[in-house]
Parts: C-alpha cells; sequence; structure tokens
C-alpha cells in the first residue's frame, strides 16, 4: 500500500506547489487548515521549505541549493542580506547571535526561523540573483556536490563544474524527474584527491581514462547505492560503466529513471537506491540501465584515480580538506577558511562577501566539511586579505581540532535529533584546543558529531565519530553520545567502528583527550591516527577510549528535544511563542 | 469519525488528526517485551516505524535502543496514548509510564 507521503506526492507535488504556497504567504501561515497541515509540510520540501519542530510551529527551516557549492560574485551579499532581514527568530542563539547561515555537508546554505509569510519576497530576491531553493529538500534531485574548487584546482583529470553545474539546469524542475520515491543525492568530482566523497552518495561520477577506439577518453567511471543514514551505511557499488562527459546527463537521467521506476515506494525506511543495489546487485543494475534506460551502448568501466586520492584519508598529506592558502591552476590563489561547525554569523557573512570582491573575484565556495573558500585572489592581493579581522575567527591555518569538527543542526531545530549539536561541538573543539596535543606532524584530526541515525554530520568517515544517544547518569537521563574511530575515505574507503556506547556528553572531551595521549605516546615513529586505530582491535581501543569528567562544562546534559528552543531563558515548552504571526506575534490558541 | 494517525519526517513524529504529538529522543521504560532481554528495557526511541489505532489506543512501533545493555531492536506494538472524551482528545503516555508491547487490534 503507498504511504501517506505517495499519496500526498501523487495529489500535488514538484512546480505545483509553488501556486500553493504563494497562496499560503498571502493569507498566513494559520491560513493552513490544520488537517492538510502534515501533507502541505512534507510538500513545501520540495521547495526548500522544513518546518521547525514542536515548539516552533509557523517558523521553517529553509535550505538553498548551490551546485558544488558554488557561490557565484554578488550572491554571497544576498545570502547575507536575507538572513539578516528574515532568518531572526524569537530568541537568540549564545555562540551565533540572531541571525546567521548554515553551510551544510552538501554544499548548501540553511536559514532557520524563516516565516511563511516572508517566502515570497525571499524568492524573488533569491531568484533575482541566480539563486533558488528548489528540490533542496524532499523527494528528487538534491544539491549536486563535487570537489568545491573544481575548474580552479591544480590537481584534477577534468574539470567536473560545468558536468555538474548541466545536471544541475537538466534535472531541477524537469517532470519526468521531479517525484522519486525518496531523495537523490549526486556527487560529480573531477579533482584526482576524492574531494567530491562520491562513495556516500546514490550517484557518484568519478574521475576515470578510457581507451576508445584507439584514443584515450578523459571522463567518469560510475557507482551507485551509497549513503550513511539509518545504521545502513553503504559505499557506493561500482557498476562497471565509463561515461564521457557528454553523455553524463543521459547516464545520470537513465539511473534517476532506473530509480523512479523500480525503488520502493511502500516503505521509506527501504526506498534508497542503496536497498535496491542491496537487493539487485550491481550487474543488474547495469544490464537495466542499459536495456530500459539509455539509447547507446555503455562503456565498461575506465581507469580511475582512486590510489591517488587524499581527500579524508588521515594521511596528512595532500588535500584533506580545502582550509589554507592554495595555489589555482591560472597561478591566483584560493583561501579556505575555517568555520567552525559551518555556522555564521549574518554580519559575517556580509563582510566575508565584502572581501571575496575586494580580494577575489567576488566568488565565494562552499565545502562539504562545511567550511568556505574565497578563491580567484591574484597573488599580491594575499598577505592584505590574510591581515583582514575577520581571518581570526574564521582562519585559513586553525588548530586542527577547529579546524576538523563537523555538526548537524541538532535538537535546536531538528525533529530527529536525539541531541543538541552544534553549540556543544563548539565547547568540545575550544576544549580539546585548550587542553590537548596532537604530535606535530597531524595538522588535520576530524570529529563529526552527528544528532541521530541520518548522518547528517557523515560521523562515520571521520577520525572520531560521534552519534547522538541517551544514557542514565546518576539515574537521571542525560544527553550521550556512541562514539566510533577509524573511518574515512581514500582509495579503500572504510566506515567507522563504533568503540564505546552510550558515553555521557561531559565524559566525551576526556576520553578522547586519553586516546589521544595515548596515541601519542605509542604511536610507531610517523605512525598516523588512522593507521594507529586501524593496528588496534576494538577491546585495546576501547581500553585506550576512557570516558572521563574533567573540567569540561555541558550546559546540554538535560533533555533538550523537550524545550521550545534549548537557549530560551525560559526553555519550558509551554514559553514557546509559537506559533507567530507575519510579524512573530503569538496567535491566539484553538481553545 | 475515525483518527487519523501517521508518521512524519522519516519517523521523528507520530501525528494524531493531523497534530504531532509524540517525538524520537524519549526513553521509554518496557515490560514483557523483546527488545533485549533486560527485565525492564531502558529504551531509547530513535525513530518510529509504523503507528495504528485501536478503538481507544495509539500503538507504535519503534525503532531504538535499550541504554541499559546496548540491544538495538525494532520493538513490538507499545501505547503511545489514548483516545480519550468526547471529543476524541488524544492523551499521551508519560515517558515514565511502563508500557507492555500489545497484540494490534485494528478498528
Amino acid at each position: 500500500m503507498p504511504t501517506d507521503v505517495e499519496r500526498w506526492k501523487d495529489e500535488v507535488y514538484g512546480e505545483e506547489i509553488r501556486e500553493h504556497l504563494m497562496e499560503f504567504a498571502e493569507t498566513g501561515w494559520e491560513s493552513i487548515p490544520e488537517d492538510e497541515q502534515d501533507a502541505w509540510f512534507e510538500r513545501f520540501k520540495w521547495w526548500g521549505l522544513y518546518h521547525q519542530r514542536a515548539g516552533q510551529e509557523s517558523y521553517f527551516m529553509m535550505r538553498i541549493g548551490t551546485p558544488n557549492g558554488v557561490i557565484e560574485p554578488g550572491q554571497l551579499e544576498v545570502i547575507g542580506e536575507i538572513a539578516e532581514e528574515y532568518a531572526t527568530g524569537p530568541a537568540e542563539n549564545p555562540e551565533f547571535g540572531g541571525a546567521y547561515c548554515d553551510w551544510t555537508t552538501r554544499q548548501s546554505i540553511q536559514l532557520h526561523w524563516i516565516k511563511l509569510e516572508d517566502v515570497p519576497e525571499i524568492f524573488e530576491k533569491l531568484e533575482d540573483n541566480g539563486l533558488s531553493t528548489q528540490q533542496a529538500c524532499g523527494d528528487s534531485w538534491r544539491n549536486i556536490v563535487g570537489c568545491p574548487v573544481a575548474g580552479k584546482d591544480k590537481h584534477e583529470l577534468i574539470d567536473a563544474w560545468p558536468i555538474a553545474r548541466d545536471l544541475h539546469d537538466t534535472f531541477k524542475g524537469d517532470e519526468d524527474h521531479t517525484n522519486l520515491p525518496r531523495k537523490w543525492k549526486v556527487s560529480v568530482t573531477g579533482c584526482t584527491e576524492g574531494c567530491g566523497q562520491g562513495d556516500i552518495n546514490d550517484l557518484a561520477l568519478e574521475p576515470a581514462r578510457k581507451e576508445i577506439e584507439g584514443e584515450e577518453v578523459t571522463g567518469f567511471n560510475v557507482r551507485v547505492g551509497g549513503g550513511l543514514s539509518r545504521k545502513e551505511p553503504r559505499l557506493a557499488r561500482d557498476i562497471d560503466v565509463f561515461v564521457r562527459p557528454e553523455k553524463a546527463d543521459e547516464v545520470a537521467g537513465g539511473l534517476s529513471a532506473l530509480f523512479r521506476e523500480h525503488g520502493d515506494r511502500e516503505n521509506r525506511y527501504n526506498a534508497r537506491i542503496k536497498f535496491l543495489v542491496d537487493e539487485w546487485g550491481a550487474e543488474k543494475i547495469r544490464s537495466t540501465l542499459q536495456e530500459d534506460f539509455v539509447d547507446f551502448d555503455l562503456h565498461t568501466a575506465g581507469e580511475d584515480l582512486r590510489e591517488e586520492y587524499t581527500y579524508n584519508t588521515g594521511i596528512q598529506e595532500g588535500h584533506n580538506d580545502h582550509v589554507g592558502v592554495h595555489e589555482q591552476v591560472d597561478g591566483n590563489y584560493y583561501v579556505g577558511l575555517n568555520v567552525l561547525v559551518g555556522r555564521m554569523g549574518a554580519a559575517d557573512v556580509l563582510e566575508l562577501a565584502d572581501l571575496a570582491e575586494e580580494y577575489g573575484s567576488g566568488e565565494v565556495r562552499l565545502t562539504q566539511r562545511q567550511n568556505v573558500i574565497v578563491t580567484d585572489v591574484p597573488e599580491e592581493n594575499l598577505d592584505e586579505l590574510l591581515d583582514e579581522p575577520l581571518l581570526d575567527e574564521y582562519s585559513p591555518d586553525p588548530s586542527p581540532f577547529m579546524r576538523g569538527s563537523i555538526a548537524c543542526t541538532g535538537t535546536e531545530f531538528c525533529s530527529l535529533s536525539i541531541v543538541e549539536t552544534k553549540n556543544r561541538q563548539v565547547r568540545y573543539a575550544r576544549w580539546l584546543k585548550e587542553n590537548v596535543e596532537l604530535p606535530d606532524d597531524h595538522e588535520e584530526f576530524h570529529i563529526h558529531l552527528s544528532g541521530c541515525t541520518a548522518s547528517c554530520a557523515q560521523p562515520q568517515i571521520a577520525d572520531v565519530s560521534l552519534r547522538g544517544m541517551k544514557t542514565r547518569k546518576n539515574g537521571d537521563p542525560v544527553e550521550a553520545f556512541d562514539v566510533g574511530l577509524g573511518g574515512g575515505l581514500g582509495e579503500d574507503p572504510r566506515f567507522a567502528d563504533w568503540i564505546a556506547m552510550r558515553v555521557p556528553a561531559d565524559e566525551v572531551p576526556g576520553a578522547i583527550a586519553n586516546l589521544i595521549e595515548t596515541f601519542a605516546e605509542r604511536r610507531a615513529n610517523g605512525e598516523t591516527f588512522r593507521e594507529f586505530v586501524a593496528d588496534h582491535d576494538e577491546e585495546e581501543l576501547a581500553d585506550l577510549l576512557e570516558p572521563e569528567e574533567t573540567d569540561y562544562e555541558d550546559p546540554y546534559m538535560h533533555n533538550t528535544k523537550k524545550t521550545w528552543y534549548p537557549y530560551a531563558e525560559d526553555d519550558d515548552m509551554d514559553a514557546s511563542p509559537a506559533p507567530t504571526d507575519s510579524q512573530g506575534d503569538p496567535l491566539p490558541a484553538d481553545d | 469519525m475515525p483518527t487519523a494517525v501517521r508518521i512524519l519526517d522519516d519517523g521523528a513524529w507520530i501525528s494524531v488528526d493531523d497534530e504531532r504529538v509524540v517525538s524520537v529522543s524519549e526513553l521509554w521504560r518496557l515490560t514483557d517485551h523483546d527488545v533485549c532481554n533486560c527485565t525492564t528495557a531502558d529504551f531509547l526511541i530513535e525513530g518510529f516505524v509504523e503507528v495504528d489505532v485501536t478503538e481507544t489506543t495509539i500503538l507504535a512501533r519503534a525503532a531504538g535502543q535499550c541504554v541499559t545493555c546496548g540491544a538495538s531492536a525494532v520493538s513490538g506494538w507499545l501505547p503511545v496514548g489514548r483516545i480519550v472524551g468526547p471529543d476524541r482528545r488524544f492523551a499521551p503516555l508519560s515517558s515514565g509510564d511502563v508500557r507492555t508491547p500489545q497484540r494490534r487490534r485494528r478498528q
């Protein structure tokens, strides 16, 4: 039997949602009939609007999809202005203030506290400047990711940015692909370092060479069915296909159509294509693609470059991320800035936009590690840019613990999350920076903190993986984490092993400190942290990862999900002003 | 009028009559259960899998983990709350209530 979501999608979905959205914006949030709210909130996701959690009714998260993380000259200023004007809620965040932008692990932008009534103005401003929220959420083509310095990088086989942009232009709004069984995440990578993270996407195009009719052709090998969610992580499977760049849209569209026709619409937990690949195997995916969904003979896979990958491999050489100053292929430079947990105040966003204009081309790019890159900086501008006060906060040369921290949205706004995330990860990073010494040859150390098993912070591919949990401490329920070790990407990607379970949140920094201290003492000469973890079995690692209370203080140990907003002075659910009208004033209760 | 129940936002919520009423992240105490060997499981609700309604009781199956022993499981049909009064309002069980899986009897 089709699910409620499928039934709602059959009635209204895709482009046509916009007309209804605009009508509701005109008549106000309270005009959405109560018995239709579930359906409309599900549909609004397609236009990038996600109703916030209980206690925050009538407020929305808005996601803006920026393919490959490319923010063209002039666009960042628009984003900052929208955040400043519209993304301000009834309470401030103690770390980030009242209005901010989140840079996500899929190179997108998230704003919070958006009022439905403001959506028409925001859409107009976005679209006037080449930006959109279309298909940023919902069951269709999501934001396409890739190496954030595609076309600029000195280490690439092929410039994948035109291909990513073509796929974006082709499949955003294409009615044949707007209603899929579930989300469809695509990565297109042309660099030789593996920065596109193809392995964890539904569809990955990865750089490859192939001799065809006596000529060496550069293009992509195709992998399908990666993803991290729901304790069912999968690496994308090689389906033995090489595609030329000019045919990428036909193969990607064929696979999207295959998913549309054969994905499970009766069980959303089984709907992602990773489960279809489990069931069918890569060979059947390939043969079905060939027989039913493309009109030309597929090539077998070419020679890939995976053995050259350095990104998130923990080897401390090459690109593990894009922070720092790097020369571009055209002789200019890009400057990768660390944004702790990916959140930047609106005033800082506007300042960054000014700096990008002043010292570069005005373009800024977002990375899959929640950081930003100012591109196209001539060598003569570098010193002045690096002297700017904003770079004291968003450093190109940060502590490994600041640089390596990723966190998802958490209970601040998200319905699924079990625990508070971003503010806690900020506190963890600061404490680790002050109290823990990594060996000098470790400039990068990745700690990914995800509030639940949806894995939006990609915890399974980090040196230290934190996944939201609960436990009891002195009999009381407290927020906690499962702690994993040893995940990463590269030629032989692997997911973290979960080593310590249900560690109270205030004992996590102590556990990490104990582990790193032992690593620094016992490591073999030149041994990396990731090698050290791989050389020990789970029992040994569990002994080294000893949870411990320290002078770290955690203000979020209680059930933050039970608050209307975890940082409000009176955080009790009954103290919530929501739902509110277009001006943010509380609406009268029904009874 | 029958009570409408459904799961929303990838298992984050149970909606009763189009109102989000119960969310993940709570600890529920379970007896006579099959999620682990603990006499009383201290079960963290990580995601709702199915929801149904009998004449007066909302039941749900949930994916989660016993935080005492660490066992992960999908539970049987656990009571979530009751439909009470002439206006058929939903009254949730409190998180401290001890729950026992029930047989599902369709409305």
